[in-house]
């Protein structure tokens, strides 16, 4: 018996086009707009050395932003939830185990049909990618808020939201920066797959390296990749850090 | 104790901790089962069984018990932390279990102040904001609860602090801050977890001479645990004795020392001192069981402690005391009496 998932999903990958098409379109139009604005608001500043980085760093990081802000925005209540019920948890680690191991290409697959080539699909392989490390860390953040906090807010008459934003979430600020450090780090990962997807960028160019056998261009582009990271790794341990310190 | 209104009462309290505590109550209820019985049949841990406490208005209640005895959980159930699996507890006369998550917040946030062990300060903020956070999660303007907080501060001696962050006070100013924090929101009662568990001896004798001072002065009651007998004995106006989830005696600590119901709590009790828990009247004999003249005898109230009368007896070199309440003679005092009441015995006075 061979198992072929293909045979049940592609109709329903068809059906979505078919039928979604103008909604899908719409979807593609709003986030196009939204990462043109940020290029242009971003691309406006001078272009001296340092600066210069900074706004290539930028240029890319736009979706990247964009990424990383939809995958914290999905990632961040699940988290809550699953710290609350462990049940929630169990269900979803099978789930986000599979979202970290199958080959990031294959979300491509799917996104570029539905979306057409461009930024859009890259975005949304980028958003699966980074969910995981930061719904985990979130999960372990809010559950490692000292118990007697927690007891605390109850006893003073505390509503639960107050709990959370006043109590919990200051304590799980530490841990829940780690999960933001890891998201932007693995979407970063990301951006290379993006470029072969036409989503441009610095993966543009180590694809045409990669595709025209240019070594140099590949390497170029490649550090560019890894200042960058450095560059975002270092802003967002600085924030942790500062918090650290506070505390 | 002239003004007995009862703030909280809690009547045979249990608290079955367990997948099948629904059951096991069920048994205890209907079959009479004890906790040994609910812990084989149902594999459930009895942590209170069958427990019943009233604090009277102005009152310090102290529950002493050893780790694993239930008093964590006792108090927890008193403000409805933990839900008691049987039984009821009234605060202020209102049933807390019956009440829905508003109105216990507000009766949480309005009547009943809690301080932790851990003091469970939060890092991120400074001492004022953290002795305000009660009013604050209250919606109480900050101007408003500054003040509160500041007046608060002041009481225990940390003014100078306010804009220091925990991280940067001892244990010991800690606990002060925890305990500011729940007199900011002026609670009639004040449920003290093992406070100063986790101080050193020195500081941990300022704090507890500070605290009942400080709660005699403003007329709060407050449930004080703790697994130290001293302790209780220097805090509490009544201790109640904890063991195994059960409350084994509650008493004034004269009346524990003098009495004690079971071999456990007098094994407790061995080694505290008589000196200024002893009163006169629990030593005195009768008037008419003294051969000697009384006029000559030096005078001592009642509820004068045997240290006084040790006193007064190596002061004037006389052979006994005479006790008199409202100018009346009722009872006589014999160095020998002294010497029994020292060594605790229950029947020091001889009738």
């Amino acid at each position: 018996m061979t198992v072929n998932p293909g045979a049940f999903l592609a109709p329903v990958v068809d059906w979505l086009n078919a039928n979604f098409h103008g909604f899908f379109a719409v979807v593609t139009q709003v986030i196009e707009a939204v990462l043109g604005a940020i290029e242009g608001a971003l691309l406006v500043l001078p272009p001296w050395a340092l600066i210069a980085l900074v706004a290539v760093a930028a240029f890319f990081a736009a979706g990247l932003r964009v990424a990383v802000l939809i995958a914290v925005a999905i990632a961040f209540p699940l988290g809550i939830l699953a710290a609350r019920r462990p049940r929630v948890e169990a269900a979803l680690r099978p789930v986000l185990d599979v979202m970290q191991t199958v080959p990031p290409w294959v979300y491509l697959i799917p996104a570029v049909m539905i979306f057409s080539l461009g930024k859009v699909p890259a975005i949304i392989a980028t958003i699966v990618y980074g969910i995981p490390p930061m719904l985990r860390l979130t999960t372990l953040a809010f559950r490692g808020v000292p118990k007697d906090l927690k007891e605390l807010g109850e006893a003073i008459g505390a509503k639960p939201g107050t709990i959370l934003w006043k109590i919990e979430f200051p304590a799980a600020t530490p841990t829940l920066l780690v999960g933001l450090n890891q998201c932007i780090l693995l979407s970063l990962a990301m951006v290379v797959l993006a470029g072969l997807v036409g989503a441009g960028g610095l993966g543009a160019e180590v694809t045409r390296g990669l595709t025209r056998m240019e070594m140099g261009l590949g390497l170029r582009a490649g550090l560019a990749i890894v200042a960058i990271a450095l560059l975002l790794d270092r802003l967002s341990r600085g924030a942790l850090d500062r918090k650290r310190k506070g505390a | 104790m002239e003004n007995s209104e009862v703030l909280i009462d809690c009547r045979s309290v249990w608290k079955v901790f367990g997948d099948r505590s629904r059951e096991a109550i069920g048994a205890i209820t209907g079959r009479g089962l004890g906790k040994q019985e609910v812990l084989r049949e149902f594999g459930c841990v009895v942590g209170v069984s069958d427990a019943s406490i009233q604090v009277r208005r102005g009152e310090i209640f102290c529950i002493m018990g050893l780790s694993g005895s239930g008093k964590s959980t006792l108090i927890r159930l008193l403000n409805r932390l933990i839900e008691p699996s049987l039984g009821q507890v009234k605060v202020k006369g209102r049933d807390i279990a019956a009440m829905d998550a508003a109105t216990l917040r507000e009766t949480r946030a309005r009547h009943i102040g809690m301080v932790f062990q851990s003091v469970a300060l939060l890092p991120q903020r400074n001492v004022l904001e953290n002795a305000a956070f009660g009013l604050e999660v209250q919606g109480v303007p900050k101007d408003e609860r500054n003040r509160a907080a500041e007046a608060a501060l002041a009481k225990v001696g940390l003014s100078d602090w306010m804009l220091r962050y925990p991280s940067e006070l001892s244990g010991g100013m800690q606990q002060r801050v925890g305990l500011a924090r729940a007199l900011t929101s002026d609670p009639e009662i004040i449920l003290m977890d093992e406070p100063f568990s986790a101080l050193d001896p020195l500081i941990r004798r300022q704090l507890q001479d500070e605290f009942r001072q400080l709660t005699k002065d403003l007329g709060k009651s407050a449930v004080f645990i703790t697994h130290d007998l001293d302790e209780a004995i220097r805090i509490g106006d009544r201790i109640a004795i904890m063991k195994d989830g059960v409350i084994i005696q509650t008493g004034t600590a004269e009346e524990i020392v003098m009495n004690p119901a079971d071999q456990y709590v007098a094994d407790f009790v061995a080694g505290i001192s008589r000196l200024h828990l002893i009163k006169a009247h629990s030593v005195m004999i009768s008037a008419g069981q003294w051969q000697g003249a009384v006029d000559g005898l030096p005078r001592c109230s009642p509820e004068a402690d045997i240290d006084a009368l040790i006193g007064q007896i190596t002061e004037t070199g006389s052979d006994a005391i005479a006790v008199e309440e409202d100018g009346k003679l009722v009872g006589i005092v014999t160095i020998r009496n002294l010497l029994l009441g020292v060594r605790g015995d229950a029947d020091a006075s001889a009738h």
